[in-house]
C-alpha cells in the first residue's frame, strides 16, 4: 500500500521535473509578477494626478507658491502652450487639473478625484506658503504593495499548480487509457488519489521555498512570522485545491470540459479571496462568500504570517477552515472518482 | 480433475439497447493459449474487458480458479489493453518498475527485460519508442507481476509483419513457461499459430469453438482454389458441383477432390492466371459461418 503510493507519486514528481516549459512556468510565473508589480508601483508609477500647465511668461514669474506646488510628489506635471489645448485635455480627462498662471486661474474636471486632491495640494501649497508653516516628518514601516502582494502571487501559484497540475493530469490519463490500464492492477483509487496529492504537496513545497529564497535575495522580501506555519498552510491550501481538482476531474475525459470548470473556479478565486486587492471596502456578502473558498484562507493566512508575523496561534483558524474543506472535497472526489468511462 | 482457471458462464452484455455480447461460456484449462477470434466489433473486447474487470456484465458467471474474482485475481493476473497510452516522460526501464512495484509478488526484472527483449531501450522516453518496442514493453507490464493468467487484447494490432513475428516469438516464449493465455485477435494466422483452443466470435456470440485442426476437421476439411474475378466469362452453371463464392477479390471454390475441380475448370474456359491452390483454412470457415472477410 505504502509502496504503491510512494511509487506513483514518486513517477508523477518525475514527470514534473522533466517537463521543461511547465517547470519553468511554475517558478517563472511568480517571479516575473512580482519583478512586474514592483516595476509598476516604484515611485514614479504611484502618481494620482496629472496636473497641466499652460506655458506663460509669467510661469517665470510666480515663483513661491506655485513653485511648492509643482514639487509635490505623485504629481504627473504636463505642459501645455496653449490655454486651449489644456482645456481640451482636461474636458477628455486626460488630465485632472490645468493651471494658468498667467490670469491666476485653475480649472478642476468635474468629479474627478484626482481633480479634488491636486485641487487641495494647490490650495494647501498656497496657504502654507503665506502662513510660513514648517514640515516635519515621521518615519514608520509602512508595507510596499508589491510586499502585500506577494502571498498573494504565492497563492495563486499554489491555486493553478494544483487545481491544473492534478485536475488536468488525471483527465489526460484517463483519455489516453493509463488510468484504465492502472485499474486492472492492485492500486486502489484512494492509493492513487492520496500519491496525486503528496506529490503535489510536494512540489508545491519546494516551489515555495525557492520562490521565496529568490524573492528574499532579489528584493529583500522578509518573511516576518513563522516560516514552518507558512509552510504548513501553503501545504494545507494545495491538499484543498488538489481535493477540488479531483471532483472536477473525478469522471471526465474531455481536457476541454475540465479546463473550462477549472478555470470557472481559478477565477472567481482570484477575485474574491484578495489575491490582487483587499476585500476592505466589499459588501458584506461578498466578504461572507470568500469565506468560503479555500484561497482566502490560504492568503489571508499567508499574509498574516509573511506581512504580520503571525505564527501559529494567529492562524490556526484557517488551517482548520482549511482542513475540513480538504476533508471535505476530498471525501466527495473518491466518491465520485472513477477510473475509466467503463460501465 | 483439475479446477480450470477461468469459467465463462451466459455472459451478457448490453450498451443501452445495443447488445454487444449474447451468451458467451467457455472454459480454459490451465496451461493453453485460448483465442477469441472475430472481425472488429464481434464483442471480443468488451468479452475480456468484463472477465478483467473494467466492464461489468449485465448478467452471466465469471470464476477465477473456480471462485469469484476477488482481491486476489487482480494480484495474480496480466493484463495488456487493447490501445493505452503510456506515462509521460518516463523511460522504459523507469515504466517497468513502476508497475512491478504496484504488485506484491513481483517477476524479477532481468527476466521481464530478457524475455519482452527491451535490453536496447531501457533508457529511452517512453515517447520515442516504435510501435513494436511499445507493444514489447506494455506485454512486460502485463507480465510484472509473474502472473498465472495473461490476457492479451489484439497485442499485434497495427504492428508491421517483421514486428508481428517477433511478438508471436516472444508469446509462444510465454506460452511454453506454462501460463494460461487469453487472447483476442482478428489475425487468422496469429489464432492458428499462437492458439491451443479458438472460440471464432461474431456479432455478440462465439459461433465455433475447438482447436485449430478439430474447427477445420468438424466444419470442413479439404483446399480451396481461388481465380481470378474475370478468370469465367459465362455464368457458373448451376449443377456445378462445388461450393463456392464470389467476391470483388476473385472466385474461391471449395473442394475435396481439387483435381476434378481443375479439369472442370479447363473444360469451362476457365482464364488460369493468377490460379491458386492452397489448404482450406480458418479464414474461410470464418467466412462460411459469418458470410463476412474476418478483416473488412
Amino acid at each position: 500500500m505504502i509502496r504503491r503510493i510512494f511509487i506513483i507519486a514518486r513517477a508523477r514528481i518525475r514527470e514534473f521535473y522533466r517537463d521543461k516549459t511547465g517547470l519553468g512556468w511554475n517558478f517563472l510565473f511568480p517571479l516575473l509578477i512580482i519583478l512586474g508589480f514592483s516595476f509598476l508601483f516604484s515611485e514614479d508609477g504611484k502618481n494620482f494626478a496629472k496636473v497641466g500647465m499652460v506655458e506663460s511668461p509669467a510661469l517665470l514669474e510666480i515663483q513661491g507658491s506655485l513653485d511648492r506646488f509643482r514639487e509635490s510628489r505623485h504629481l504627473d506635471l504636463i505642459y501645455f502652450e496653449t490655454l486651449e489645448e489644456g482645456l481640451s485635455s482636461l474636458e477628455r480627462q486626460r488630465i485632472d487639473l490645468l493651471v494658468h498662471p498667467g490670469d491666476g486661474r485653475y480649472w478642476v474636471a468635474e468629479g474627478s478625484p484626482g481633480g479634488y486632491a491636486a485641487e487641495r495640494f494647490l490650495i494647501a501649497a498656497d496657504h502654507l506658503h503665506a502662513q510660513g508653516f514648517s514640515r516635519s516628518t515621521v518615519t514608520g514601516e509602512s508595507l510596499a504593495y508589491v510586499e502585500w502582494l506577494f502571498p498573494g502571487i504565492l497563492g495563486m501559484n499554489v491555486m493553478f499548480g494544483s487545481l491544473f497540475g492534478v485536475g488536468y493530469v488525471i483527465v489526460r490519463y484517463r483519455k489516453t487509457g493509463v488510468l484504465k490500464r492502472m485499474s486492472v492492477t492492485p492500486l486502489r483509487p484512494w492509493e492513487f488519489l492520496t500519491a496525486q496529492v503528496i506529490s503535489r504537496l510536494f512540489l508545491i513545497l519546494v516551489n515555495a521555498a525557492i520562490v521565496l529564497g529568490i524573492c528574499h535575495l532579489l528584493y529583500g522580501f522578509q518573511i516576518r512570522g513563522s516560516l514552518p506555519a507558512l509552510f504548513l498552510i501553503f501545504a494545507l491550501g494545495g491538499f484543498a485545491m488538489v481535493s477540488l481538482a479531483v471532483i472536477v476531474a473525478s469522471r471526465t475525459e474531455s481536457e476541454e470540459f475540465a479546463e473550462g470548470v477549472l478555470n470557472l473556479m481559478a477565477w472567481p478565486m482570484m477575485f474574491l479571496s484578495e489575491v490582487w486587492f483587499s476585500l476592505e471596502g466589499a459588501e458584506g456578502w461578498v466578504k461572507q462568500l470568500s469565506e468560503f473558498l479555500p484561497m482566502t484562507h490560504l492568503i489571508t493566512g499567508a499574509r498574516k504570517i509573511m506581512n504580520e508575523g503571525a505564527g501559529f496561534p494567529e492562524v490556526y483558524p484557517h488551517m482548520l477552515a482549511l482542513l475540513l474543506m480538504s476533508f471535505i472535497l476530498m471525501m466527495t472526489g473518491s466518491a465520485l472518482f472513477r477510473w475509466h468511462r467503463g460501465n | 480433475m483439475t479446477t480450470p482457471v477461468l469459467e465463462v458462464r451466459s455472459l451478457v452484455k448490453n450498451f443501452g439497447a445495443v447488445e454487444a455480447v449474447r451468451g458467451i461460456d467457455f472454459t480454459i484449462p490451465a496451461g493453453i493459449c485460448f483465442g477469441l477470434l472475430g472481425p472488429n466489433g464481434a464483442g471480443k473486447t468488451t468479452t475480456i474487458e468484463m472477465i478483467e474487470g473494467i466492464l461489468t456484465p449485465t448478467s452471466g458467471e465469471i470464476l477465477y480458479k473456480g471462485r469469484p474474482r476477488g482481491r486476489a485475481f487482480r494480484e495474480e493476473v496480466g493484463i495488456q489493453l487493447q490501445s493505452t497510452e503510456l506515462l509521460l516522460l518516463q523511460t522504459v526501464l523507469e515504466t517497468l518498475e513502476v508497475f512491478r512495484n504496484l504488485y506484491h509478488r513481483r517477476a524479477p526484472l532481468d527476466a521481464l527485460i530478457r524475455i519482452c527483449q527491451l535490453q536496447d531501450i531501457l533508457d529511452k522516453d517512453n515517447a520515442k519508442i516504435s510501435g513494436g518496442q511499445k507493444q514489447r514493453l506494455l506485454l512486460a507490464m502485463a507480465l510484472a507481476n509473474d502472473p498465472d493468467l495473461i490476457f492479451l487484447d489484439e497485442p499485434t494490432t497495427g504492428l508491421d509483419p517483421q514486428a508481428r513475428r517477433h511478438l508471436w516469438d516472444i508469446v509462444g516464449g510465454i506460452k511454453r513457461s506454462g501460463k494460461t493465455l487469453v487472447l483476442t485477435t482478428h489475425y487468422m494466422e496469429e489464432a492458428e499459430i499462437l492458439c491451443d483452443i479458438i472460440a471464432i466470435v461474431d456479432a455478440g456470440r462465439i459461433i465455433a469453438m475447438g482447436t485449430p485442426q478439430e474447427l477445420l476437421e468438424i466444419y470442413g476439411e479439404g483446399t480451396v482454389i481461388t481465380l481470378a474475378a474475370d478468370a469465367l466469362k459465362d455464368r457458373i452453371p448451376d449443377d456445378f458441383p462445388w461450393t463456392f463464392r464470389r467476391s470483388e477479390a476473385g472466385i474461391a471454390i471449395r473442394t475435396r477432390y481439387p483435381g476434378e475441380t481443375l479439369k472442370a475448370l479447363v473444360a469451362m474456359g476457365a482464364d488460369m492466371n493468377r490460379l491458386l491452390v492452397r489448404a482450406y483454412n480458418l479464414e474461410d470457415l470464418f467466412i462460411e459461418l459469418t458470410g463476412r472477410e474476418l478483416r473488412p
